[in-house]
């Protein structure tokens, strides 16, 4: 039971096995929490013995090593929805909000209390066991999962166990290019609709731990992976694709530093060619893709050097924890045999029965999906390296897609989205969406140079005025008077001004020195204030230099 | 009834209550007659007291005055309650339904009726406890979704109802703060788990309560202490802020002295609640204007009514006593024009351990939450599992825990399937064989329990004899079904006999329909 009940804690090692007091405060919401500087000292020595080879030898020999292993990985991900109320009561929650406030006798599990579904779980549910090629359980029903911890109001979690609400799907991505590329397709065993419990907060000092039932009651929706991948950059696309998934769907905002977004990763390693599973080990604490990545291929190389030094034995089923810090996994738990939850329907809740008509609607209101958009761009003539950055974020994709229609050529407004503008937005640490330029303008710029209108110079220049401010292309050219010159009578006059107001350098190109063109046409160019067009400009004043009319 | 109680020291020699004709209050009994014609209801107390209000012959802070005296005098002997309201309060909003009738302002259809709660039935402003140590003291920060409804139809709450702990037991004595009596023999018990709400309607301490029934916890009291309690369907009212023994099996239950005032307290506490995902959408049916007058009956009223008398429950193990109620029930209700016959249901015995598995087994979940750090009592320790089983340990009783220790046993892996599983199989072979037995009768009937009330320690320290008595009553709940508990008898004991129910099972949601003819009293009448 002991392992059960500190399943949540990830934050401070120190805290798992912790002598605790509780004492309520203000009411009924706080306790406290004392560690055991004694016990954490236990926890340290059963960490297994440290292979002790230098650094850089090591990093040679694990890659040797690593060759010959094949690392088997699944993952659990919980996805926070962001429904307006939670799960089984009326209230909101918001990320960020004071303790306790967002608390209602239903998600305090007061006596007497009963959950109430909110429909909008299914709803969503639905639609990412749609979106992730699932098979749906017409059929479903919410179950208990019972366990003890201060963060768990009424000492069980309602969940689903035996029959999720979808199964059998898959994901499909593509591998960035700096990571080699490639198409992957990655299996979902299944997903169900659960419960999130309370925060524990803790005191610096580590006397005392603090309940904050805000959380407790949010919806969240459990996605389990096959164990479908092999190395740490496959798992962290995993990851990236279901944020893609549920961002495109709406139905969470997918932040990991939030905790909208939390992965469970198992890892286990069998010597090539070996077809049955080695031990697995759970890494918990992973706050970003990028530590998702880093914790595997530590984990793999940790397993593989044990492996390789023949102490595979050391390789036990435990929960280890990703330090940051330390760039590294540290024994969390070790698991003695299966937790029993003691599952049992949940009488207080009616089955969840879905419709074929129900899903139907739900399933033609569905957007467009990260790999269709893909797979369109492509089709588009995009390179992957395009179609990943525009598809990546489904605001970009959907700036993208609104340019598109506003008749921008494809090529060329790629080029301005993931130059100029992704430039802009990373230099000022904005989002697509909080930038002033419309994408029916950006159409419109980028009509007006291939147009003529303007000079690619001149667009360049307005469309920094154009993300910060706003407002319409055709105004500001109007405004500032931008219009390219390209009749060659007037920029023939203006070569002539400039030609006869600097008579020792036409002196000096005629008697040879042909670099002083470019000082010529500098000045023409200043004259025009920048509107001259420059083909035609060096075109005659190229004539007139050399003395042709 | 009331001015003839004796001084405390001879209450052990005369029972509180007496085998009289005598059963309405005193009030309203020496007060002229209210109507021109009499209601064949009209042992109703709720009815009574609105036309006494209404037509001005009683002002509610009268009432309210002769039961709270009544309530001082008997409390001491009985111990129904673990909390009772403040008199002022009460008297306050008495006060303001005399001030509204003295206006001529609307009041609601309970109005100055007073109605005492069962304590794991939340009230916002005072104690609930369920009758255990881990909640004393705690005051939940809503009402019950019937006390709300019976709050807003004008009802005063006259005080919270001793019971088993959480609901567990059949006799009381497992409450963890007093041993409730029987009003007919203050040695003996007066049934459980509702054993506070069914008493102090018998002893007039108020005039209609609610009570909860997970395996017969109203049924069973109710026979216990000669009152009327009826079981509604389960989704009928809604189960929110009612404290979770068993939640699949549980519902609010309702005691009056006569079939009527039970059937109007239920139809004030029916209906879908949006906060109770079980609680039923169907329509409430408004059955109050179907009474019947006594001169309009005929002389044989229940003419074509099957009604099935459950083979089972007369079999062996049913005190002889008990038997021949029954059976003097059955024939009564012949010559009403009922056509009666035996049914068998073979699964009938199949439902006692079902229904201690599965109400073990939800039990061991719902009181999971119990567990010191949110509310309630809390032991003290600098170590949260010594701060759980401390807690725990110190704020169940044994009855509790023992029903905790059999669920979490039924539900943990490998054991699931023989146990839990099988039951709630049992329980859909039992639910198929009521539907089947339902089709062909009307009504069904048996005993509420095997015996009538036994002594206080009695069964205390033999569970199973206890839980056996639960067997006329469990199989109803695994059913969902409707049942009505009324007195139909006395078999001897105590110093005026004790009193015997006839219960009286009906289809799902039928409470209005088909019992229409017993909520119209024809039958009750007769006792």
């Amino acid at each position: 039971m002991a392992s059960t009940l500190f399943r949540t804690i990830q934050i401070h090692p120190f805290f798992l096995y912790p002598t605790a007091l509780f004492s309520r405060r203000n009411g009924v919401l706080y306790c406290t929490m004392k560690s055991s500087q004694t016990q954490t000292a236990t926890q340290e020595k059963q960490q297994p013995p440290k292979v002790k080879v230098p650094q850089h030898a090591l990093k040679k020999t694990v890659d040797k090593i690593t060759r010959d292993y094949e690392a088997i990985i699944g993952i659990e991900t919980h996805v926070q929805l962001s429904t307006l109320t939670k799960a089984f009561c009326s209230c909101p929650y918001n990320y960020g909000s004071q303790p306790n406030t967002n608390i209602c006798p239903i998600c305090m599990g007061l006596p007497g209390a009963l959950p109430v579904l909110n429909s909008k779980v299914i709803e969503f549910a639905v639609k990412l066991g749609l979106a992730l090629n699932c098979k749906l359980s017409l059929n479903s029903k919410f179950d208990r999962k019972q366990y003890f911890y201060p963060d768990l109001p009424k000492g069980y979690q309602i969940s689903q166990f035996d029959i999720p609400i979808a199964t059998g799907g898959y994901v499909d991505l593509d591998l960035p290019l700096e990571f080699g590329g490639g198409h992957r397709k990655f299996g979902i065993t299944r997903v169900h609709m659960e419960e999130d419990a309370g925060k524990l907060l803790h005191s610096g000092n580590g006397d005392y731990s603090q309940v904050d039932l805000n959380r407790a009651g949010v919806p969240l929706l459990e996605i389990v992976s096959e164990p479908d991948m092999r190395t740490g950059i496959e798992a962290a696309e995993y990851a990236a694709e279901l944020q893609r998934v549920v961002r495109y769907l709406g139905i969470s905002n997918g932040n990991m530093q939030e905790g909208s977004l939390r992965c469970d990763v198992n890892v286990s390693i069998r010597p090539v060619g070996q077809s049955e599973f080695g031990t697995k080990v759970e890494i918990k604490n992973l706050n970003s893709f990028s530590s998702i990545n880093r914790a595997i291929d530590f984990e793999i190389s940790r397993q593989a050097l044990l492996h390789s030094q023949g102490q595979s034995d050391q390789i036990v089923q435990e929960t280890r924890l990703w330090e940051e810090g330390a760039q590294k996994t540290v024994t969390m738990r070790k698991k003695e045999g299966l937790s029993d939850y003691r599952y049992f329907p949940e009488p207080n809740l009616p089955e969840v029965i879905l419709t074929q008509e129900y899903v139907d609607s739900i399933s033609n209101s569905l957007p467009e999906l990260p790999e269709a958009k893909r797979r369109r761009y492509e089709k588009m003539g995009l390179s992957m390296q395009d179609v990943l950055f525009l598809a990546n974020d489904m605001n970009v994709a959907e700036y993208f897609d609104e340019t598109l229609s506003s008749g921008a050529d494809i090529k060329l407004a790629a080029n301005w989205i993931m130059g100029d503008i992704a430039a802009y937005m990373k230099n000022k640490k904005l989002s697509i969406n909080d930038i002033k330029l419309t994408p029916q303008e950006l159409a419109e710029l980028i009509a007006s140079i291939k147009s003529g209108t303007i000079s690619g110079k001149i667009g360049k220049e307005i469309l920094s005025e154009l993300l910060a401010k706003g407002g319409t292309v055709k105004g500001l050219i109007e405004e500032k008077d931008l219009i390219q010159i390209a009749d060659p009578v007037e920029i023939g006059k203006m070569i002539d001004k400039v030609i006869s107001e600097n008579p020792k350098q036409l002196e000096q190109y005629r008697s040879g020195k042909t670099k002083l063109q470019g000082f010529f046409a500098g000045q023409v160019m200043k004259l025009s204030k920048g509107k001259a067009n420059p083909g035609l400009l060096n075109k005659i004043l190229l004539e007139k230099l050399n003395g042709q009319s | 009834m009331l001015s003839t109680i004796q001084p405390p020291r001879y209450l052990s020699r005369f029972p509180l209550r007496g085998r009289t004709k005598s059963r309405s209050f005193h009030i309203l009994s020496s007060a002229q007659p209210v109507t021109k014609t009499c209601f064949a209801a009209d042992k109703s107390q709720i009815l009574s007291i609105r036309d006494s209000l209404l037509n001005r012959h009683l002002s509610a802070v009268e009432l309210t005055h002769s039961y709270l005296d009544r309530l001082k005098q008997t409390e001491p002997h009985i111990n129904c309650f673990l909390h009772v309201s403040d008199p002022d309060k009460v008297l306050k909003q008495a006060q303001d339904i005399d001030d509204k009738i003295k206006r001529n302002e609307e009041v609601g259809p309970l109005a100055g009726v007073l109605v005492a709660i069962k304590d794991n039935i939340c009230t916002a402003d005072m104690p609930s406890t369920g009758g255990s140590y881990i909640l004393e003291g705690y005051r939940p920060p809503f009402d019950a979704t019937a006390v709300k409804r019976l709050k807003d139809l004008g009802a005063i709450v006259v005080g919270k109802t001793n019971l088993d702990e959480f609901g567990m037991g059949s006799t009381t004595e497992a409450s963890a703060f007093k041993v409730t009596a029987n009003p007919w023999d203050l040695s003996r018990v007066p049934g459980g788990s509702s054993g506070g709400s069914a008493a102090s309607v018998s002893a007039r301490q108020c005039v209609v309560s609610l009570g909860s029934d997970t395996g017969g916890s109203v049924r069973q009291p109710a026979s216990f202490c000669g009152v009327v309690g009826l079981k509604p369907t389960y989704g009928r009212v809604s189960r929110f802020g009612l404290m979770a023994y068993a939640s699949s099996l549980d519902v609010i239950g309702c005691f009056g002295s006569s079939v009527a005032d039970t059937g109007i307290l239920l139809h004030a506490i029916s209906g879908h609640d949006s906060l109770d995902a079980t609680s039923s959408k169907r329509e409430v049916p408004d059955f109050t204007s179907q009474f019947t007058y006594a001169s309009s009956l005929k002389s044989r009223p229940l003419e074509g009514l099957r009604v099935g008398l459950i083979r089972e429950t007369v079999d062996a193990g049913v005190d002889s006593g008990v038997k021949s109620a029954i059976e003097g029930a059955a024939a009564h209700l012949e010559q009403l024009g009922c056509v009666l016959k035996e049914v068998s249901l073979p699964s009938f015995s199949l439902g006692l351990p079902a229904y201690y598995i599965l109400a073990s087994s939800e039990s061991s979940s719902n009181l999971s939450r119990y567990d010191g750090v949110r509310y309630g009592n809390q032991a003290s320790s600098d170590e949260l599992n010594v701060l759980y089983e401390e807690s725990r340990a110190k704020g169940f009783g044994s009855e509790v825990k023992m029903r905790i220790l059999m669920g979490t046993y039924a539900l943990s892996a490998g054991y699931y399937d023989a146990y839990y599983k099988r039951a709630q199989q049992v329980r859909t072979i039992i639910r198929k064989s009521f539907k089947a037995a339902l089709d062909e009768n009307d009504i069904l009937i048996s005993p509420a329990a095997p015996s009538a009330a036994y002594k206080i320690g009695e069964k205390k320290n033999d569970p199973l004899a206890m839980y056996a008595g639960d067997i006329m009553t469990v199989n109803v709940n695994l059913a969902g079904l409707p049942a009505l508990v009324l007195p139909c008898g006395f078999v001897e004991g105590g110093a005026v006999g004790l009193p015997v129910g006839l219960q009286i099972i009906g289809a799902a949601f039928d409470e209005f329909a088909k019992h229409k003819c017993l909520l119209n009293g024809f039958f009750e009448r007769n006792l």
